[in-house]
């Protein structure tokens, strides 16, 4: 009996799990996969939740809903990996032996790595909303919000959902315009980024909007701490940007096991082959989703993609053939732009997001990199097809690797040669 | 890519001017590089830049600036004071190495 085990049960997991089961007998596969708790969180959701667009209850269902049958949850903190052993150790002493080993425990805000930002003023000036309860937090403080200073904050890159904190912006604006309170906001967009967005062409269309809505754009701004007293962040070369009201996204890092397991980078990711997903270091260890140190973004669309890429492969690792599937780093996400509005953007490791049109069957096509209602109403839809197509492992009507149909490529045809800050 | 020429000698660079050819690089160049975004070198910078060749060499990409802060002990308050404004950006120029990966 052959042992796969997959740590985390989140969006990656949860796709791997279901999609293998169906693939490997379960006469010679036993399929384990661990998580800490039992709440599967629809994270897309979060951005919604302090605009009360969603409730919270609308955002969690049980894990085990979505774990095949055949499939064995455990339910515990992991301690460690143990590779030369096979083995992994959770922190109640249990152990599980696998052969071979997913690790798709994804990416996590941190909000103790920056000095002051856990001080007196969290979740009363400051919030994040990344987790549910910052999220929830947020929406009251919204709520009594009276006008004054709100600095929306990414604190490094890479973050989960890059497009998420540009997504609270516009929203934001919205919100505040919706109450008749405009005039009474001032809405800042601080970025340790050069410009709105990482790729030449997005940064210009979103920046653009970020313009016309009157958001002032800090950019180059590294946070080094942020000073409670004052209700300001300080960045490493001194600059100072008041708040009244901090809506940040913390430091964001891989699992802490990872680094006690001596699997990760600086930020606790595994370095893996880009277009296998296979580990640097172990011939047996895969890393899924945001667990991984791929240069894309981290997000459920290429979790998504890159698991369908991953499970062709896996099978014909396992029947001792080459692996012959090569993951593009294909991203694709609706972008809110506030009233009812959205964009969406759709890009791989070598070609930026563009503008033009992508063509989905049935739902599509969607514009890409221009506002309408209908990507609003596609990223809405998204959380159905979330829970009943993509968690089950069903077929969705995208194609992983991304196409060039409908895109409308600048002069050099649009290869990303400008790679971030 | 195109050949352009840099003091004295002939380099490759990529169409932001970074150099694309690891082993077109030396000290000299680099002070010729430097002073070409206003920066006068010390030993402070070439530590930065050494450390930058050096682990580049290991690990096929350009360190972070937390990685510097991290493996070389060099803290980001100091980068940002040896390379101001765009730390990240200006290291990885004068060190004659892609710039770091950003992130999407």
């Amino acid at each position: 009996m052959q042992r796969l085990l997959v740590l985390g049960g989140g969006t990656a997991g949860t796709m791997v799990v279901s999609k293998l089961r169906r693939k490997l007998d379960p006469d010679d596969w036993q399929i384990t996969i661990v998580d800490r708790d039992d709440k599967h969180l629809y994270q897309p959701g979060f951005l919604f939740i302090p605009f009360r667009a969603y409730e919270p209850s609308e955002v969690v269902r049980s894990r085990h809903a979505f774990i095949p049958d055949g499939v064995e949850l455990v339910l515990g903190d992991i301690d460690r990996v143990e590779p030369d052993a096979g083995q992994v150790h959770l922190a109640d002493g249990r152990r599980l032996g696998y052969d071979y080993l997913v690790i798709a425990t994804g990416t996590t805000p941190r909000p103790d790595q920056t000095p002051g930002m856990l001080g007196p003023q969290w979740r009363t000036s400051i919030f994040d909303f990344y987790s549910l309860d910052g999220a929830t937090a947020l929406a009251g403080a919204l709520a009594e919000f009276d006008g004054g200073r709100v600095v929306v904050h990414v604190t490094d890159m890479p973050i989960k959902c890059p497009v998420a904190p540009l997504e609270f912006t516009f929203l934001a604006d919205a919100y505040f315009r919706g109450r008749g309170m405009r005039d009474r906001v001032e809405l800042a967009y601080a970025t340790p980024l050069p410009g709105a967005f990482t790729k030449p062409i997005a940064s210009a269309q979103l920046g653009s909007m970020l313009d016309e809505r009157k958001i002032a754009v800090e950019a180059d701004f590294l946070v080094e701490r942020i000073d409670a007293e004052k209700k300001a962040l300080i960045s490493y070369d001194e600059r100072e940007i008041p708040f009244d009201l901090l809506v940040t996204v913390p430091l964001n890092m891989g699992a802490d096991f990872i680094a006690r397991s001596g699997l990760g980078d600086d930020l606790n990711y595994v370095p893996v082959d880009k277009h296998t997903l296979l580990s640097k270091a172990h011939d047996n260890i895969f890393a899924v989703g945001d667990a991984n140190d791929i240069p894309t973004s981290k997000a459920g669309s290429v979790a998504h993609f890159g698991v369908d890429v991953f499970v062709g492969n896996f099978c014909q690792l396992v029947a001792g053939q080459a692996m012959t599937g090569q993951f593009d780093g294909h991203a694709n996400c609706f972008i809110e732009s506030g009233d009812g509005k959205g964009l969406l953007i759709d890009f791989n490791y070598d070609t930026q997001p563009l503008t033009g049109r992508y063509p989905v069957p049935v739902l599509g096509p969607f514009g890409l990199l221009k506002e309408n209602v209908g990507n609003h109403w596609g990223k809405l839809a998204f959380r159905w097809m979330y829970w009943h197509v993509l968690l089950p492992g069903r077929p969705m009507p995208l194609p992983a690797h991304m196409s060039l149909a409908g895109k409308h490529q600048p002069r050099q045809a649009g290869t990303a040669t400008t790679r971030g800050q | 890519m195109t050949v352009t020429m840099i003091g004295s000698s002939h380099v490759h660079v990529d169409a932001e001017g970074f150099l694309t050819d690891y082993d077109e690089w030396s000290e000299d160049l680099a002070r010729q590089l430097a002073a070409k975004i206003g920066i006068e070198l010390t030993d402070a910078h070439f530590a930065v830049l050494r450390f930058l060749r050096s682990d580049y060499a290991g690990q096929g990409e350009t360190a972070t600036l937390r990685r510097v802060s991290t493996q070389a002990g060099i803290s980001i308050k100091e980068l940002f004071t040896l390379f101001p404004g765009k730390p990240a950006k200006k290291m990885a120029y004068i060190a004659g190495l892609p710039k770091p990966v950003g992130c999407v």
